[in-house]
């Protein structure tokens, strides 16, 4: 028997609030334990809740981003368990009625579309973090963490394939920074993914019994720890053997999935309104307005950017991974409208000075003016594109600009006429013989000679120029 | 005449005119203190008299070049023991906060401290507040200053009691179900609840949060209003706090009559199991408020019958949810010497909280659990809604509605102690206003034949108080209950 993979994703995006989702403290990462606490997030005695309007925000715009339509009057519930990262007892979380619900986001997998619908995204506190020693047999609890805002969005069972679920989460990490809301790191935890797991036989409608998947903090760990889970979800099958409804730990040193918990160990986690909220309206008004805020997304630049700009669906899907990234183009572009050749630079050169720098776009040391002078130097055929390659590394360390490089460097391009012909005349004279041998017929030894004079310019010949006076010279 | 026997307007009149200075006020009620409090057992923690003179002196010296006072500078004022105060202890009459001190003072007091009142201490409750005796306390009951084998009522029964022994000018409490009005009834003083969302609860630590309120316990109506000026407003901190407007509810006094009120006579509250001293008491008062030119009319609130059944849903819901932090890992008691963490946290809540309030987090923990919710908390919340309905049309017909606050006057310490269905009953007439979120006062209104005080309850709508204020101001003008202090010394 053959199986079809069903797949769903449930994602935990930390929302960039300044502040905590119920009260004023930071949420900054990698801060002293507890430095960034206070009673409501302590859970002390008497401390209550307050809705950060902004995380609120930050929901509404990424269910707009998803298709999704808001709810009008939203409840808080209580989702109580007992574990010592969680101060109160329980997490403020949404239950029956999620601020967003049923929306969707279209994908491009292996060259085909692929539309998944997302069936939820609701607001919710984080828990804390516990730390075991090694000795002393003492854990720590750091509740930094605690109550920073998450957006919890879940799919529907959409998925069919390991990449799938890489593309979908590809792109909602996309949407997710490009909507600012997000810092999209997988790997600082601030996006974490727990796919739900099932096979069915192939033609089968009903869905089989799924299991989850925990502890995936990388694009590589999701498709490595759904395509193992797949491989033993269909072992186990084609064995006759059944699934159990379950959580599995994805183990990376292993690369195999384990039991975490059973479905019987499942929690009752009492839901029940938060009485110390009172519900949150959102209003048409509201919307509209975050609806106004919101940017042009990462699909549609990216297609603006192949129609209007021209650029191949390569280019402007890298140019369009980020926000910043695609503004930056888009600013060179006002000021040279030449935008593959921007493109080319910038995916080549730039990136590669940003990424071993582990700097951001918006905090590049050459401004897009800056690499504007750059490109026209080379487009007015002042050096050479190897030239504008050459220095831009010091550009990009340095203050100075591309023309002060160029002089200090002498790179200038010999594009004068006269000073041209006195070169050609003279290797022309010396290479008599390739001379006779392009007169026979034999074009390709063009090469040789132009080669010549560019020795003889020390390279600074431009060399388009110089094909074109040789052509003219041996012509008549 | 001793300081300690002023309400607290007098005691405001005389320190302002300068009459009596801030170390003479606070040196009276730290004497008056030791003296009845051995026999009271009204606080928990009776603050640190030497900080309080070092303060009062400096009152008293800053004010000797310009006397401007503030209404509740230098007053020395209880409060409950579930409201967090930085200063002092805040246990709720439970060892499962053992010494906890909490890091932040409640919004209420921190608008008390920018008046310069003096805490006098923190007074005894049943524990979380869920009792009706301050039997529930696991630190031993106060006792009823009228007879001394008698309960104070509770939950805020410490705060009661504190007042009606002049232990303090007045008292902050809290009230779930009836913990200010009961209290204040058995007492003889004045209790007041506030409509839901008038005062900030936040470092209030709660019981059950849609239901409860603080408000003041005071020696008459006017100290009441007085509390009220300073206690109301919206506060940023509390999401359940109302954006209503806070006015001068001293103003409501001017007018010494009911003239122009209608007031309502709701017949459930007058039915089986009302005590005949009680009843008769009551029906005098209605008497007074026809004589001061009330409308009185008889009413129906026809749900008032599943008000207990549907408050001890809610309230232990409410309240399972809310005791879940306390699980021995951040503050107050810890079980020591466990084998892992289950084991800790078991041991920790078994040995931390009373009987009274396992039994409510059993209740509460099965009443929210999964198969049971429809049943039980969904159908309790919906019955609530018929109740909070029944209400807003009475409200239509009439301004008030006048009552008794308890079945019977105050019962004996252990009487009811070991039949919590008799204790719950004891609030049968409170835990209404509860559910319905609105203002509900408790004044004296006579006294049975063995000498314990009567309690009249007066209802009005959402954020009137000044209406209930002033009926019972001209109430209490005409009758002088309020007169009668318990002869304890």
């Amino acid at each position: 028997m053959t199986f079809e993979t069903v797949i769903g994703l449930e994602v935990h995006a930390q929302l960039r609030t300044q502040s905590k989702m119920f009260c004023g403290c930071a949420t900054e990462f990698g801060r002293a334990p507890n430095s960034q606490t206070c009673p409501v997030c302590l859970g002390l005695p008497g401390s209550l809740p307050v809705i950060n309007k902004r995380a609120v925000e930050m929901a509404i715009r990424t269910g707009l981003a998803l298709n999704c339509s808001i709810r009008s009057t939203n409840i808080f519930a209580r989702k109580h368990y007992f574990y010592p990262d969680l101060p109160k007892g329980y997490q403020i979380s949404q239950y029956e009625e999620p601020i967003c619900e049923e929306g969707w986001i279209d994908l491009n997998v292996n060259g085909s579309s692929k539309r998944v619908r997302i069936c939820r995204a609701h607001l919710e506190e984080d828990a804390g973090k516990n730390i075991h020693a090694n000795e002393g047999g003492h854990s720590y609890v750091d509740l930094n963490r605690t109550g920073t805002p998450l957006l919890e969005i879940v799919t529907e069972p959409d998925m069919r394939s390991a990449d799938e679920v890489v593309a979908y989460l590809k792109s909602l990490r996309d949407l997710l920074v490009y909507l600012d809301v997000c810092d999209g790191n997988m790997e600082e935890g601030n996006l974490r993914c727990e796919p739900n797991i099932s096979l069915r036989p192939v033609g089968s409608e009903t869905l089989g019994t799924k299991v989850e998947l925990k502890n995936i903090n990388s694009f590589k760990n999701v498709k490595d720890s759904v395509e193992y889970e797949v491989k033993r979800q269909t072992k186990v099958l084609t064995e006759g053997g059944t699934i159990h409804q379950e959580t599995r730990l994805w183990n990376i040193e292993l690369g195999q999935t384990a039991v975490m918990r059973s479905k019987e160990a499942a929690h009752d986690y009492r839901y029940f309104p938060d009485p110390d909220l009172l519900p949150l309206s959102i209003n048409d008004e509201w919307i509209d307005e975050l609806r106004g805020t919101l940017q042009e997304l990462p699909q549609a630049r990216q297609q603006r950017f192949i129609t209007e700009h021209g650029l191949p669906e390569y280019d402007a899907g890298v140019l369009t991974s980020s926000r910043e990234l695609a503004d930056y183009f888009e600013a060179c572009v006002k000021q040279f409208a030449e935008p593959k050749t921007v493109s080319n630079f910038m995916m080549g050169e730039l990136l590669r000075e940003l990424n071993q720098a582990g700097t951001p776009v918006e905090s590049s040391p050459v401004s897009s003016e800056r690499l504007v002078e750059l490109l026209k130097l080379v487009h007015n055929g002042t050096i050479s594109l190897k030239a504008a390659k050459e220095i831009f590394p010091e550009m990009y360390t340095g203050e100075k600009s591309a023309a002060q490089l160029v002089d200090e460097k002498g790179l200038q391009q010999v594009s004068d006429e006269g000073a041209l012909e006195h070169m050609i005349q003279e290797v022309l004279k010396n290479n008599a013989a390739q001379v006779d041998q392009y007169r026979g017929g034999k074009e390709t030894v063009l090469g040789f000679i132009v080669g010549q004079v560019m020795k003889a310019s020390k390279g600074k010949a431009n060399p388009q120029k110089v094909s074109e006076l040789l052509k003219r010279a041996l012509s008549s | 005449m001793s300081l300690f026997k002023l309400t607290l307007k007098e005691l405001q009149d005389s320190f302002t005119r300068g009459d009596a200075s801030a170390y003479e006020i606070a040196r009276a009620y730290f004497l008056r203190v030791s003296v009845v409090e051995p026999k009271v057992n009204a606080f928990l923690t009776v603050n640190d008299k030497e900080a309080i003179f070092v303060e009062a002196k400096a009152i008293d010296e800053e004010l000797k070049s310009w006397r401007k006072t503030l209404p509740l500078m230098a007053m020395p004022i209880a409060i409950k023991d579930n409201i967090c105060t930085a200063d002092m202890p805040t246990t709720c009459g439970s060892r499962i906060l053992g010494e906890f001190t909490p890091p932040y003072d409640a919004t209420v007091i921190g608008k008390f401290r920018e008046q310069r009142f003096f805490p006098i201490g923190k007074t005894n409750l049943d524990e979380f507040g869920m009792g009706s005796s301050t039997e529930h306390s696991a630190f031993g009951p106060s006792r009823n200053p009228w007879k001394l084998n008698y309960v104070p009522g509770g939950s805020s029964g410490g705060s009661a009691a504190a007042v009606a022994a002049d232990e303090c000018v007045a008292a902050l409490g809290t009230d779930t179900g009836g913990s200010i009005r009961q209290p204040a009834a058995f007492c003889g003083v004045v209790g007041l609840k506030p409509t839901y969302g008038r005062v900030s609860r936040y470092g209030l630590i709660a019981f059950a949060s849609s239901l409860d309120q603080i408000g003041p316990i005071t020696k008459d109506v006017f100290d009441a209003g007085i509390m009220l000026n300073v206690l109301a407003g919206q506060d940023p901190m509390d999401s359940t706090s109302a954006d209503v407007p806070v006015t001068d509810f001293t103003r409501a006094f001017k007018k010494k009559d009911v003239k122009k009120l209608k007031i309502g006579i709701p017949k459930e509250f007058f039915a089986e199991g009302l005590d005949s001293e009680v009843e008769g008491a009551v029906r005098q008062a209605i008497e007074e408020f026809d004589q001061l030119g009330g409308e009185i009319k008889e009413v129906s609130l026809p749900n008032t019958g599943v008000a207990v059944a549907t408050y001890y849903i809610v309230a232990t819901a409410e309240a399972s949810s809310n005791l879940a932090r306390y699980d021995g890992v951040k503050f107050g008691h810890r079980s020591k010497g466990n084998q892992d963490l289950l084991e800790m946290y078991r041991t920790t809540r078994q040995e931390g909280f009373g009987p009274e309030v396992k039994l409510r987090i059993m209740l509460g923990t099965y009443a929210l659990s999964s198969g049971y919710y429809d049943a039980y908390y969904a159908k309790a919340q919906a019955v609530r809604s018929l109740i909070k309905q029944d209400f807003d049309q009475v409200f239509e017909e009439v301004d008030l509605l006048v009552t008794p606050v308890t079945p019977t006057p105050a019962f004996q310490m252990g009487e009811k102690i070991e039949d919590p269905l008799q204790m719950y009953l004891s609030d049968l007439y409170t835990i209404s206003a509860s559910l319905a979120g609105i203002p509900a006062i408790s004044i004296p209104c006579g006294f049975s034949q063995n000498g314990l005080p009567i309690g009249l309850q007066i209802m009005g709508r959402p954020f009137q108080e000044e209406i209930v204020l002033r009926a019972a101001r001209a109430y209490e003008l005409v009758t002088n209950w309020r007169k009668k202090r318990p002869a304890i010394r």
